[in-house]
């Protein structure tokens, strides 16, 4: 579908060296036992603590949690695109066969766009806004290759019809282009090169509900047409609901919950993402009064003893002050929280 | 009290209307077209009353909002305020004193406050400004009681603290907190919590629900999250392309919606307990705002229009008492259009 000569996708590039056996049904990543830590004055705080994630090609992941839960941390950490203070202190991301932890700018240059690429937040910041939509793109595309101007302003064109606009619009500047445009043209940018993952970081947070349900659909959509993975980063736990095939929720820099989308909002274990999911006030259900879940995350400088929820959780008891849990695995869904392990918080059951 | 609300007699009708509200903005360099952000908007907002302003992105809302502040001049129609029109406001104490009764807190926390001062600091200058009649023992004190009415406890650390050592729902707060501290009669707030995460939320519309009930503050809400409208407002006026298109006590709305364009945005509101039903080929674009012309504006977009949607602007017409609507199909009114004064005489919120 692509005009321009397709590379053959990085992870055929080569044999794997490390890791996860690519066959056909491979892990297109593979995150395994990743720490990053931000270094200051009070000491480093682990942003993210012993990540594991795999991602089944044409999946769709989405990472949940609150500001400062660590989710943003994983993604760039992932696209190695993390800046100190932050370090990867540990763990490897295992990208088409290569550990992306270890790779040099230039290997990284082959890699991002055509096998990876990312999605920002704020498109408003990620688009230049002197440049038009057309040199931005051709930007891009030059950048990693491709120079011929036929062929880039062909992709280009292609590209913005996939997300539905109009291919006028590539003489536009940002600021001519409504929140939603800009989104979908940062999408349109991100799949310039057809990559096979996609790292999309709360890229609907500054839409509107009609715009972000239609990105979201779109996204979908072109999904199944093009079969990338994603890995959806998002503090809106509703807005997932419908799309991913997986959520992980992450609390502290830790994974709390792992499950197939339908199970946790159907029933969620951990007391966290049970406090996320009643954070939602209803459009048709009665209205009472909602609490939200009371407090702050914590200093990620300064954890808590124990579990890093206890002290905002409603069920915590003295073990879950003294403990850590572990991440418990029932099933296809993972779970960190005594509650769930052998002996449980006093013996009580959910 | 600010000098102008000396002279302003406390009258029986609502706290704040507008009537034929709008703004055009001319854009386009030579060729020149006019965008009509805002057009003949006639909203009340009563004492006491949280009302929801919903709409997505382009509708005007936010426009609204400044013409409110009078960061805005209107291109036409006026604002009255307790009985006396805004815009007859010349010298600065009126100004003053009608911004310090009508302050707004602004969307992005992040960017409202300055990183170099401490909370004390905005506090002080606020009040400085618009309540000159204190010290500055009672600057203090009164910084110290509304931060606690927001929620922010103990108010003396807080005052002490500088933005980034709070999260982005406390910064979010002390902007609430400087809009109470004017003593204001009327709260824009302009998506206050969009910018905050989801279980944050949930804390500052209680705060804004317990200055309705507790401080006798009446707010205007506007946002496009139809469900958090929902949980905080007496009424909502929905709003598509600078026109009201609807608008009614908020559950009446919500539960029998009349436009079809609040019935879009009430579909497009994620319900993780629901099954996703409609896979809308709706994009969510910006309305046509540039040039409009006659007719109805949501046509383009709306699943039942018909001929006469392109021909004649809809008025509002209420469907039962409170509750209005502007569309040709749900709400057919006995002359549809035909008599554009009849909009002045039916002001939305006349319940």
């Amino acid at each position: 579908m692509s005009p321009q000569a397709p590379l053959p996708p990085p992870s055929a590039a080569e044999a794997p060296d490390v890791a996860a056996p690519r066959t056909a049904s491979g892990p297109v990543l593979s995150v395994q036992d990743l720490s990053v830590s931000y270094w200051g004055g009070a000491g480093p705080a682990r942003a993210v603590d012993q990540v594991n994630l795999e991602l089944a090609p044409g999946e769709f992941v989405a990472v949940v949690g609150e500001s400062g839960c660590g989710k943003s941390t994983l993604l760039f950490s992932i696209a190695k695109l993390l800046t100190p203070p932050a370090e990867v202190t540990g763990g490897q991301v295992v990208f088409g066969g290569q550990n992306m932890v270890a790779m040099t700018d230039k290997q990284l240059r082959a890699v991002r766009w055509r096998g990876m690429s990312v999605v920002m937040q704020s498109a408003m910041n990620a688009l230049n806004p002197v440049a038009s939509v057309r040199a931005q793109f051709a930007d891009a595309m030059k950048a990693h290759g491709e120079r011929r101007k036929d062929v880039v302003l062909a992709r280009s064109e292609e590209v913005l019809r996939m997300v539905g606009i109009d291919p006028v619009h590539l003489s536009s500047y940002p600021h001519q282009l409504s929140g939603g445009m800009r989104q979908r043209v940062m999408i349109a940018m991100a799949l310039l090169f057809s990559p096979e993952l996609i790292l999309m970081d709360e890229p609907t947070s500054a839409l509107d509900v009609v715009a972000q349900r239609s990105l979201m659909v779109q996204v979908k959509q072109l999904q199944a047409q093009l079969g990338f993975a994603i890995i959806f980063v998002t503090h809106d736990m509703s807005l997932v609901s419908h799309f991913s095939d997986r959520v992980v929720v992450m609390y502290a820099g830790q994974v709390v919950e792992q499950s197939p989308t339908r199970p946790l909002f159907d029933g969620p274990m951990h007391p966290y993402a049970q406090g996320l999911l009643e954070a939602f006030p209803s459009v048709y259900g009665p209205r009472v009064p909602l609490l939200g879940i009371p407090g702050n995350p914590p200093d990620l400088a300064q954890l808590p003893q124990g579990c890093n929820f206890n002290p905002r959780c409603p069920r915590a008891t003295d073990r879950c002050r003294a403990e850590s849990p572990r991440l418990v695995e029932l099933g296809d869904r993972r779970v960190r929280c005594l509650l769930y392990e052998p002996g449980g918080t006093d013996g009580a059951k959910p | 009290m600010s000098g102008a609300d000396g002279a302003v007699p406390a009258t029986s009708g609502p706290l704040l209307a507008t009537r034929g509200l709008t703004r055009h903005f001319r854009i386009g360099g030579l060729r020149g077209h006019t965008l009509h952000a805002v057009d003949g908007l006639d909203l009340t907002i009563a004492e006491r009353e949280i009302v929801a302003l919903v709409g997505e992105s382009g509708s005007g809302k936010s426009t609204v909002a400044r013409l409110l502040a009078m960061v805005y001049r209107p291109t036409s129609g006026e604002i009255v305020f307790r009985g006396q029109s805004v815009s007859s406001f010349k010298r600065r104490r009126d100004l003053l004193g009608y911004r310090s009764q009508v302050p707004m807190v602004f969307q992005d926390p992040f960017s409202s406050l300055n990183p170099a001062h401490t909370i004390g600091y905005h506090m002080e200058r606020g009040l400085k400004l618009h309540r000159p009649e204190l010290d500055r023992e009672g600057r203090r004190s009164e910084a110290e009681r509304v931060l606690q009415l927001a929620g922010l406890v103990p108010p003396s650390a807080v005052l002490a603290k500088y933005p980034f050592e709070l999260s982005g729902g406390q910064r979010q707060r002390v902007g609430f907190a400087q809009a109470l501290s004017f003593k204001p009669k009327l709260v824009l707030a302009d998506e206050p919590v969009s910018m905050l995460d989801v279980s944050i939320r949930i804390g500052l519309l209680n705060v804004m629900t317990s200055l309705r009930d507790d401080q006798h503050v009446s707010l205007l809400y506007i946002t496009h999250d139809i469900a958090s409208a929902r949980y905080v407002s007496d009424r909502v006026l929905v709003m598509y392309a600078g026109h009201l298109v609807e608008h009614g006590p908020t559950d009446e709305v919500l539960h029998q919606p009349l436009h079809p364009y609040t019935r879009l945005l009430l579909s497009a509101v994620p319900d993780p307990r629901a099954e996703l039903k409609v896979t809308s080929s709706d994009l969510g674009e910006p309305p046509r705002v540039v040039g409009p012309g006659e007719g109805c504006r949501f046509r383009w977009r709306c699943p039942l229009a018909q001929d006469v949607c392109g021909r004649v602007t809809p008025r509002l017409q209420e469907a039962t008492p409170g509750h209005a609507a502007a569309c040709h199909v749900t709400v057919p009114g006995p002359a549809a259009g035909a008599a554009p004064a009849a909009q002045g005489a039916r002001l939305p919120g006349d319940a």
